[in-house]
């Protein structure tokens, strides 16, 4: 069979010579190599000062779009709770009331919208199926808290802030 | 006999000097095994409690005394209470007779950089190592857990094996110097070459077995997580775990200060004669030497522990009886050849 690398090497069982059956020798140069690492650069990311760069494809927390005039882009058509393998989101849906239409872009909206942090997957498929481009993964990530029903984000962390100007195609965390 | 007050009130301050040393010593260096292992893995290591981490130690002894206390219902409570108590007692001790600097002058009075200055020192410290297997022994029998057992079990069957092979390098040591003081071992040293030019193979022998002693990696098999959960401290907590591992510290401490007393001149600079310089000043800076020394041999016991895997029960055995003690009898032999020739 032909090699994939040229590193493979093959296991002989022979008798050890002297020299190795002293061990100190290789010891001492097994030390070696541990003591270059004194100075070696470290792999350390100080993680909440620091963080590590995410990959353009990265889906952390998802975020509810709002279009250029600030209006929330959700129908609460449940296309993404449908989609959703973990089953983690929940809509209920509302009527848009008159002087409401800067508020909602269509007739229809979310009047409750919530995401179970906890069964979300990231799988990033109610992202797929939104029509709307609704819905969208970012690269924040969820942080830890100590309550289990705090991880039930609603709409008050969900929705895009008013004022903010993220592209509805990226995937960028909005700057805020 | 009347014991003079100044007497009293000189050794006090000294074991108390003696006693915080060796506790800080330990303390810190189980920051600065953690920080090694970092460097050594290519992390950083504990770097949020103070600056740099170095309140780390702190936060661990007090998290040590918070911790929730679990004595075992089925544990025989006096030996488990006993066993970490003789652990720590013991590693204490040793550090009396090591001569930790030579005479300070103050007010016209030569002050004894040393608790006490015995002429068995060498025995002594044996003694009282020897001991601290009880530790070891009793916390692990008196928990009544088979890994405790098995722990102890390997702990003392590893400590009696290594003792022979270190004594005999001892034995070898001390036909050259003549003297089991180990004040006077030192003072030979000051005047003559060190004695590892003398005993080369004797300083492995010991080196290799005082890592032995220690529980140390390679020899770490009496803690061996792997087969063994905890060894013979599985089923501590609180205080009590944290003075086993405190007291592996101090062995720590200790066997560095006894390898370079023995070998590498203890307090000994070479050539500050020379200089011309106050005989205050140069014994202070021979106990910085002698302490910077002792920091060298610790960061060895750290930079072989991230470097080895651990030996198999087996071959430490092997390694024991039939390799160091048949080496340290051909050194005695040799010594005692070239005792007779020269």
């Amino acid at each position: 069979m032909q090699a994939l690398t040229n590193r493979s090497k093959v296991v002989v069982d022979k008798k050890m010579t002297l020299m190795e059956r002293i061990y100190v020798p290789a010891i001492v140069s097994g030390m070696m190599i541990t003591f270059s690492h004194l100075f070696k650069k470290k792999a350390t990311i100080q993680y909440p000062e620091q963080q590590r760069e995410f990959s353009f494809v990265y889906r952390g927390k998802h975020i509810l779009k709002r279009d250029e005039q600030g209006r929330e882009n959700c129908t609460a058509c449940g296309l993404c709770a449908v989609s959703c393998p973990a089953e983690a989101i929940t809509i209920i849906a509302g009527e848009r009331k008159k002087g409401e239409e800067h508020l909602y872009r269509e007739e229809k909206y979310a009047s409750l919208y919530e995401i179970n942090m906890l069964r979300c997957i990231f799988c990033g498929l109610c992202e797929e199926a939104c029509p709307k481009d609704a819905v969208y993964l970012t690269e924040e990530l969820v942080p830890a808290l100590y309550n289990r029903k705090d991880f039930i984000y609603g709409k008050d962390k969900l929705v895009q802030p008013l004022g903010t100007s993220a592209h509805p195609k990226t995937y960028k965390p909005y700057k805020k | 006999m009347e014991i003079p007050v100044e007497f009293l009130i000189e050794k006090t301050i000294i074991i108390i000097v003696v006693f915080t040393v060796s506790l800080v010593t330990a303390m810190y260096s189980t920051y600065a095994e953690r920080k090694v292992s970092a460097l050594l893995q290519d992390r950083i290591g504990p770097n949020r409690a103070g600056p740099f981490g170095l309140m780390q130690p702190l936060a661990d002894g007090i998290k040590f005394i918070f911790k929730e206390e679990i004595i075992p219902s089925s544990s025989n409570k006096g030996l488990f209470i006993l066993g970490p108590s003789i652990a720590m007692l013991t590693a204490c001790m040793t550090g009396a007779v090591i001569p930790w600097g030579d005479y300070l002058e103050i007010n016209g009075e030569q002050v004894l950089l040393q608790v006490t200055d015995i002429n068995i020192g060498v025995l002594y410290i044996f003694a009282v190592v020897s001991i601290g297997v009880y530790g070891v022994m009793i916390g692990g029998w008196a928990s009544n857990n088979k890994f405790s057992l098995m722990g102890a079990i390997r702990a003392s069957s590893q400590m009696i094996s290594y003792e022979i092979a270190m004594g005999l390098a001892i034995i070898a040591l001390i036909m050259t110097t003549g003297t089991l003081s180990i004040r006077e071992i030192v003072e030979q040293q000051t005047t003559d070459f060190w004695n590892i030019i003398y005993q080369p193979l004797g300083f492995f022998i010991f080196m290799v077995c005082s890592f032995a002693e220690c529980n140390r990696t390679p020899f770490d098999l009496p803690e061996c997580e792997a087969e063994l959960v905890g060894g013979y401290h599985t089923e501590y907590s609180s205080m009590k775990l944290g003075l086993y591992l405190f007291a592996e510290y101090i062995n720590m401490f200790i066997s560095s200060a006894v390898m370079s007393a023995f070998y590498f001149g203890g307090y000994d600079i070479p050539y500050i004669e020379t200089l011309g310089l106050s005989p205050n000043l140069v014994t202070i800076l021979g106990s910085a030497f002698f302490f910077s020394k002792i920091l060298a041999f610790i960061f060895l016991f750290m930079w072989v522990r991230w470097t080895l895997p651990r030996f198999r029960y087996d071959q430490l055995m092997n390694l024991g009886w039939k390799i160091m003690i048949p080496l340290a009898i051909i050194n005695i032999i040799l010594t005692g050849a070239c005792i007779l020739i020269f």
